[in-house]
Parts: C-alpha cells; sequence; structure tokens
C-alpha cells in the first residue's frame, strides 16, 4: 500500500477550499464548545491522518442509531466514510456480505489492533448463551468482547448499548445489558483498557455520534466524561436548560393538553409529562435535522431517552415528573 | 449439493441468515430464511400504559420509524372508538408518505444499488458518456461532463488510497453485474446525492414529530399543534411553506433521479423478470385514509385485500378480527405453544413461549429441518403470503386504479416486458420505485388539503375526550393497521382496566422473512430463492438481489413475549 495522501489534500483534490475546511473546522469547534483556535488545530489534525479503522457492531438494534448516523449535516456521513475515517464494517451500509463481510471485519481488527475505534448499538442479551443475537453463528456477545480488546476507544451508541435501553426494560426478557456492563470483567481484568464512552439517546443526535468521532480524529483522545461515561460537552445540562418552552415554565405557564390555548402559545409541557428537567442531552442545542426543531418544539414532552431506565420511569411518559 | 450460508446478510435492517442446498449444477434446491436475534418488546409491554405502546412499539424498528408507533395509536384509537380530527389524520398521512418515499430511495440507493451496481468499475467511466446519459434520462441539472469527471475522481483516488472502508470485499468484477461503466457512475453519483437528499426529506417529520429518527406521536391526534401567529412552536405558517418546498424537492428527485435510474438499470437486468416470484400469494391491509374514520377501508388510497395464485381477477376481502384469517404458526420457530406446536393461532390469542433449541453459538449451520428462526410464520386463509410494493401495485392494478395501471402498463412496455414480469426480484424492485411516484405526487394533494383545512379556520390536532384513561370501558381490544414500506402490519392489543393485557405484531418482515409452517410451506423469502442458479457459489451475489428486492427488515419481525424472562443471565468469561 503506498503513501495515502492527507484528509487536506484529498479534499483540495475534489475542489474544497482551504476556507471551506476551515469552515468545516469552525463549526465542530463550535459543536463541540471548544476553546477558541481550535478550528485550525481540528483542521490540522483531520489533515494529517490516513483514515483510522472504524469498526461498528451492531446487536440488538433496531437500526435507529445508523439512520440517525445519517442524518448528520456536520459532518455528513459520505464526508466521514469517504474522507476521514475507514468504516471497514457496518452491517446496514457496507458493500460485503456473509463470509466476506466477515473477513473484513476480522482482517481491519487484526490489521488495526489496538488502534481501531469501535462502536457498539443495541443492547446485549445473555440468554441462551448470546443466541438472541448472533452475526454469522458467533454471539454478539462474543463478537463485542473480542472487538474491545484491540479497541483504542470503544463508543457505546444509543442508550441501549449505553445502558441496556429497551432490550432491558422491564422484565427483560433476552437478559439484555449495555456494552460497558458486557465488559466489566475484561475492564477488571486489564484485557480491555479502551475507554467506554457512552453516547446515550434512542437514537442519539446525530452530530453528538459524528462530534465524538471528530474530536477524537482531532485530539487523538476522548473529551470528558461525566460519572456515566458521557462526554460532557454533549451531555452536561439538561434539555430542559435550553429549551424555548423554559420562560413559560419559569412563570408557571403549563399546557394541560395537547392542543389547548397554553400548547397553542408554546407554554411548558411539564403537565403532559415532559421529562425535559431530568434529561441530559444536546436536543435543544444543536437540534434536530439541522436546526429544524427537537421534541418539545413540535409540542410533545420529552421522553427522557437519553437517560437510564427511561422506559422503566413510574407513571410512563404523560405523567409528570415532579 | 453444497450448502450455502449468507450471514449476515448486511444492508438490511437487522439480523437475517440465508441457508441454501443447491444441487450439482448450482440451483437452489431449498432455502431457509432465519432471523437471529429477539428481544421481546411485547412482553415489556404487558401492563403498562396503553398511551406509552407507540414509543416501545416505534422501537421495533430505528428504519420503519414512524410506522410503528401509527399502528399502535390506530390499535388503541380502535379499541376506544376514538376518532382523530381531519388535521391530524393529514399530518400523520403526510409523515407515511414522506418515510415510504425516503425509505425506498434509501433502499434502493444506499441498501439494494451495490448488488447491481459496481462500484469499482464506475472508476474506468467515461464520464462524457455518463453526462450524455444522464441528459437522453431527464432534466435532473446535475447532468455535466465536469460534474461526473468530479465524481469518478473523487472514487479513482479513494480507491486508489487502499482504504475501500464500506466497500471492502464487495463481489466486484462478479460476471453477474451486466452495467456499463458510465451507468455505474451515474448511479454513484446518485448514491452520494442520495445522501443528503435523504437528510432534507426527514425534515418534515421533524417539524411535525420533534425530531427524525423515531419522531413523536400521541392517542387522539398529533402532538404538535398548530402556532397562533407567530411561530412559538414548530408548525406554523412558515414551516408548512417549508413542507411543501421539501414535496417539491422529493418528486423532483423521484421524477429525475429515482424513476428513470431504475428503469435504466433494470434494462440491463431484464432476466431478472423471470427469477425470484415467491408465493404467487399478495396481502394488503391498506392505507392512507382520505377522511376522519381511520378504519373505514372504503377511503384508504392503498385498497385492502389478498390475491391468491397470482389472479389478478379476483381481489380477497381481509379482516383483521376474524379468527381464521390471519394466524402465526411456531413449527419452525424457537417457540412452544401452549396449544401444541404446529397449531397456529390468532394475534388476538397470540401466545409466545421462547424455547431455543438451536445450535450453541458460535455454529456452523442450522438444524433447518426443525425449528431454525426466531421469526414466527404467519398465514392468511393458511398461505404463505408476500407483503410490501409489489402487493401493493397488484392491489392498485386488480382494483383498476387508473394511475398506477398507467403507471405499470408504460414501465413494462418500455422494458417490453409482459404483465407476469411483475412476478419477480425485478418487478419487486420496479414496484417499489413506482409506488414511491404514485406518494411523491399524493404528497402535495395532503399537503393542500391540510392548507385548506388550516386556512377555512380549523386548528385543531389533537381530541382530548378519551385521552383519560378513566373515562375508558374496563375491557377493549382493537387492531391497528398499516402499510408500512415493507408491507402490511398490523398490531392487535387488548386494554383492561386501562393497562395493556396483551400485545401482537404481525409485520411486514414476519410475513416475508418467516420460516416454513407446520405443512412445510416456504415463507416467501425461501420460496423466492428455490431455483437460482448460483454462478459462483463462494460470491452468491443471486441470493442478496432477491433478498434484497424484498427489503428485509429484521428487528420489526421478532418481537415475542417471554413469560419465563425475569431471570437475569450471568455474562459468561469467554
Amino acid at each position: 500500500m503506498g503513501v495515502r495522501p492527507s484528509l487536506y489534500e484529498e479534499l483540495r483534490n475534489q475542489g474544497v477550499s482551504r476556507r471551506g475546511f476551515l469552515k468545516f473546522c469552525g463549526y465542530m469547534s463550535s459543536v463541540l464548545t471548544l476553546p477558541v483556535g481550535s478550528a485550525e488545530v481540528i483542521a490540522q489534525a483531520l489533515a494529517s491522518k490516513p483514515r483510522p479503522s472504524v469498526i461498528w457492531l451492531s446487536v440488538q438494534e433496531c437500526t435507529g442509531c445508523s439512520e440517525s448516523l445519517l442524518r448528520s449535516f456536520e459532518p455528513t456521513l459520505e464526508s466521514l466514510i469517504l474522507d476521514s475515517i475507514s468504516l471497514d464494517y457496518h452491517h446496514v451500509l457496507q458493500a460485503a456480505a456473509g463470509a466476506a463481510a466477515e473477513a473484513a471485519r476480522d482482517r481491519a481488527i487484526e490489521q488495526n489492533w489496538g488502534k481501531y475505534f469501535l462502536i457498539v448499538d443495541g443492547s446485549i442479551p445473555g440468554k441462551d448463551a448470546g443466541a438472541r443475537s448472533t452475526t454469522g453463528g458467533k454471539a454478539g456477545l462474543s463478537l463485542v468482547r473480542n472487538a474491545a480488546q484491540g479497541a483504542a476507544v470503544i463508543a457505546s451508541v444509543g442508550t441501549c448499548a449505553a445502558f441496556g435501553g429497551i432490550g432491558a426494560a422491564a422484565p427483560n426478557p433476552s437478559g439484555a445489558f449495555g456494552a460497558a456492563d458486557a465488559l466489566g470483567d475484561l475492564v477488571a481484568a486489564g484485557k480491555v483498557t479502551a475507554p467506554i464512552v457512552n453516547i446515550p439517546g434512542c437514537p442519539p443526535v446525530p452530530e453528538v455520534i459524528t462530534g465524538l468521532v471528530t474530536y477524537y480524529l482531532t485530539y487523538g483522545s476522548i473529551p470528558a466524561l461525566d460519572d456515566l461515561r458521557r462526554p460532557k460537552i454533549f451531555f452536561g445540562k439538561t434539555v430542559h436548560d435550553n429549551c424555548t418552552r423554559l420562560p413559560f415554565f419559569e412563570r408557571q405557564q403549563f399546557a394541560r393538553s395537547f392542543d389547548d390555548e397554553g400548547a397553542r402559545k408554546g407554554w411548558c409541557l411539564k403537565d403532559l409529562g415532559c421529562k425535559g428537567p431530568l434529561t441530559f442531552n444536546a436536543c435543544t442545542t444543536i437540534k434536530w435535522n439541522q436546526g429544524t426543531s427537537f421534541p418539545m418544539y413540535s409540542g410533545h414532552g420529552c421522553l427522557g431517552c437519553a437517560q437510564p431506565s427511561f422506559w422503566d420511569r413510574p407513571g410512563g411518559f404523560y405523567t409528570k415528573p415532579f | 449439493m453444497a450448502r450455502i450460508v449468507v450471514d449476515p446478510v448486511t444492508r438490511i435492517e437487522g439480523h437475517l441468515r440465508i441457508e441454501a442446498e443447491t444441487d450439482a449444477s448450482g440451483f437452489i434446491t431449498r432455502a431457509s430464511s432465519s432471523g437471529t436475534m429477539m428481544r421481546g418488546i411485547e412482553l415489556i409491554l404487558n401492563g403498562r400504559d396503553p398511551r406509552d405502546a407507540w414509543a416501545f412499539t416505534q422501537r421495533f424498528c430505528g428504519v420503519c420509524t414512524v410506522v410503528h408507533s401509527i399502528a399502535s395509536v390506530r390499535a388503541v384509537e380502535f379499541a376506544l372508538g376514538y376518532e382523530i380530527p381531519p388535521n391530524a389524520q393529514l399530518i400523520r398521512n403526510i409523515m407515511i408518505a414522506t418515510q415510504f418515499v425516503h425509505d425506498h430511495v434509501v433502499h434502493f440507493y444506499h441498501l439494494h444499488a451495490l448488488d447491481w451496481v459496481d462500484v469499482m468499475s464506475a472508476a474506468s467511466a467515461d464520464p462524457g458518456a455518463t453526462s450524455r446519459l444522464q441528459r437522453s434520462l431527464s432534466p435532473w441539472t446535475n447532468n455535466s461532463t465536469d460534474y461526473f469527471a468530479t465524481v469518478r475522481d473523487r472514487l479513482r483516488r479513494f480507491v486508489d488510497g487502499g482504504q475501500l472502508g464500506i466497500f471492502t470485499n464487495g463481489y466486484w468484477g462478479h460476471p453477474e453485474y451486466k452495467l456499463p461503466p458510465e451507468v455505474n457512475l451515474l448511479a454513484f453519483a446518485h448514491y452520494l446525492e442520495a445522501l443528503a437528499w435523504q437528510r432534507e426529506v426527514v425534515k418534515i417529520h421533524a417539524i411535525f414529530g420533534g425530531r427524525n429518527p423515531h419522531p413523536n406521536f400521541v392517542v387522539g391526534g398529533a402532538p404538535c399543534t398548530i402556532s397562533e401567529g407567530e411561530q412559538v412552536t414548530a408548525v406554523s405558517a412558515a414551516s408548512l411553506k417549508q413542507v411543501g418546498v421539501i414535496i417539491e424537492k422529493m418528486r423532483d428527485f423521484v421524477d429525475h433521479v429515482y424513476l428513470p435510474d431504475t428503469l435504466a438499470i433494470a434494462s440491463y437486468y431484464k432476466d431478472w423478470s423471470k427469477v425470484g416470484e415467491g408465493t404467487g400469494n399478495f396481502l394488503c391491509y391498506g392505507d392512507l385514509p382520505r377522511g376522519t374514520d381511520t378504519f373505514n377501508s372504503s377511503t384508504l388510497l392503498f385498497p385492502r385485500g389478498a390475491i391468491l395464485d397470482r389472479d389478478l381477477s379476483k381481489v380477497l376481502p381481509v379482516d383483521l378480527e376474524d379468527p381464521a384469517q390471519v394466524q402465526e404458526f411456531v413449527s419452525h420457530s424457537w417457540y412452544d405453544y401452549s396449544v401444541g406446536k404446529h397449531k397456529p393461532l390468532h394475534p388476538y390469542d397470540g401466545e409466545t413461549r421462547p424455547n431455543y433449541t438451536g445450535p450453541q453459538p458460535p455454529y456452523e449451520h442450522l438444524d433447518v429441518d426443525r425449528s431454525y428462526s426466531w421469526i414466527k410464520s404467519p398465514r392468511w386463509r393458511g398461505k404463505p403470503m408476500e407483503v410490501g410494493p409489489l402487493a401493493r401495485m397488484l392491489l392498485l392494478y386488480a382494483t383498476g386504479d387508473r394511475k398506477a395501471r398507467e403507471l405499470i402498463d408504460s414501465s413494462l412496455k418500455r422494458l417490453d416486458l409482459p404483465i407476469e414480469g411483475l412476478f419477480s426480484t425485478l418487478g419487486r424492485v420496479a414496484s417499489r420505485t413506482l409506488e414511491t411516484k404514485i406518494l411523491a405526487d399524493a404528497l402535495a394533494d395532503m399537503h393542500s388539503a391540510l392548507l385548506r383545512n388550516i386556512a377555512a379556520g380549523d386548528r385543531a390536532t389533537f381530541d382530548d375526550s378519551l385521552f383519560d384513561p378513566s373515562t375508558w370501558p374496563p375491557q377493549a381490544r382493537g387492531a391497528g393497521f398499516m402499510e408500512a414500506p415493507r408491507g402490511a402490519l398490523a398490531h392487535w392489543v387488548a386494554i383492561e382496566k386501562g393497562k395493556i393485557a396483551n400485545y401482537q405484531a404481525v409485520v411486514p418482515s414476519t410475513w416475508n422473512a418467516g420460516p416454513r409452517d407446520a405443512r412445510g410451506q416456504d415463507g416467501p423469502y425461501e420460496a423466492a430463492l428455490r431455483g437460482h442458479r448460483l454462478a459462483d457459489a463462494t460470491r452468491p451475489l443471486e441470493i442478496l438481489r432477491t433478498i434484497h428486492s424484498f427489503d428485509p427488515c429484521l428487528a420489526c419481525a421478532v418481537h415475542v413475549i417471554d413469560p419465563g424472562g425475569r431471570e437475569l443471565v450471568e455474562v459468561k468469561v469467554l
């Protein structure tokens, strides 16, 4: 294999100007709320590396997290996979199937041992010796445990991979758990040394998924995490803190029904069950679908989908949180 | 004789395994379809608030992100006799149709195309030839030689860089790839364009539902209040205008890219109009009500009905509540029934008891003479039925829908194929494109109707009269139907004292991907693969083509109750 052109060289060859490239880097640094001057750092980092290998393993997934990845505007999926990363295994997107797909995954793991970025989506079932989720006849549990041992970073994308999610909702029929729990003994034994980052959300905000990848490409490390392993830059505030309905909450003006007078005036949805004050995520800062909206702006309360055990919160989705 | 295993079947939603047996000449003599993942969401629903169910069922699948929510709220509304306001019906219809158009385009370009398009061959294309081809196909404006040269050169640098990423180990150069390089380049350019396009399209879901994937819904209407005066919530005069702009964008892409690409690519693969038929039986529940009574099937844009043995002269009536019609078998699935493993149950009486009898992973082969899937085998009056775009287009054709007939007839004429050509892998692909065209056109009408209603002073999006569970009867049950992009979908819910007493979903990929039944009848995937000849058994491209033509969605298909599921299992250290 010859010397690969740097990312910036590739982009330049594709007609992307240095100004355009810096604009993208500037956007990323604002999404990541990084210090002044970071855009230049991101630009240098992205421009000077061959594309790192990314391996995406899906276990008990609904594919909502992959769909969310497809919705990222900055950076886009196409720029990521063509210019910034080498997405060597992703069973929704990859061309290869069957044995050829498994071979691609196994070779990427072998060639990049210790260096690849591992993404897991979906919860991981323990029941029936892992037979509740298999790929190529192998248990998802063993695939994740094997791949985790050679990863540089492990990202559990989505509330299922982070905390068990819907698969682990009571009564947890398949004995499902999140990736960090599935790897606990390997971490304790020193066999998994990569940091485990949780990117919860059902699904996560697209730019939070790609933002973590960009951060890692830039700095070669992961951002600071909170005690639930969530990056503080994305999960440091509740969605309530930036909600358009917050002023009405402060004035104690609450919609009592969907489509009542208060709802039409944009009043707070707490009485309709909104879990925004309890939910840490970037929905109201980055927003969804290029800033188009977020759940409360479109009239429905927050389900609390980035929080552990949100499916089992007493009272369900239409009971006020406090 | 050989056994060929494709696992993972990639470029689908979820976990699907195909085991195919071939004879000495390479023909498939028997195929077995296995869903290899289960979660048990229906059990998780038991005892919960029926108004919450839409959020749980939505997580059956993040690709079909709208459909399981709508089927769920409809099931509850059916049980309660709960009618929704006209605006809510229109908003739901717009969201459903948007889901179809988005989903079908993404399926075609990002999931299915690589079975027909050799991306590596595109790197050697003459961009001038691709430009001339594009100009001959449609007035789409990305058509210059420079444009295609830029795309080709980008691909070349990517390939020359030595890291193929998601294109690693594709069956590139397989003798079954028939497109010339300039067509491959055209398709690759549109692969990239469609990635950008799909991000825009789903903004409609974000406006009405707050986000995509997984927008929000509510029993009794739509949660998105229409802003009064200035824009204080997402739905306002400005955003409703934006919806219209996006609908035009969808239509433009469907008319000028997707539809012409489908016909252009199909013209190189006409042999596939004789391969991959399946069962010859087709089922539709129908969808897109043109009135506020969702459950009056006479108003549906997609009609309800069944077609048996290719007979388009007879459309048989379908009743979701009749215990003799929709039934599920578990003879070859990893479940037991209290009535015995070989007797079927209607979803209202549905029970599911997992009993994994397959091999311990890691395994080489499944025992396909016994149980081999987490998917059940639904049957309609005892027959395996194909659901999805082909079923819907045949129903429209059989019921004399003028527009569908024109589209089908003109497309077949362009390809010089008889009507029987529809009963095939190619027919399934073409039907998906044609119904996208029908829906992209219908969206404009739905949008106008919504604007008219609002202009006439009707702003209601939600009816709160039955939202409070204390207003409900002590017992109720209902069937909520849908046409999902992948086919007929229904949820059956039983409510007791305000809580879910039983919940069953029979979804499109259960119909299509299910295993053999008690009588040994193949499921549609299995039937469709019989008789395929594999040019190269180590690179079974032909299997992917036919399976992808159904657009599999496996997480939806497996959704079972597990009465003994409370124990947690210790992680075995490997």
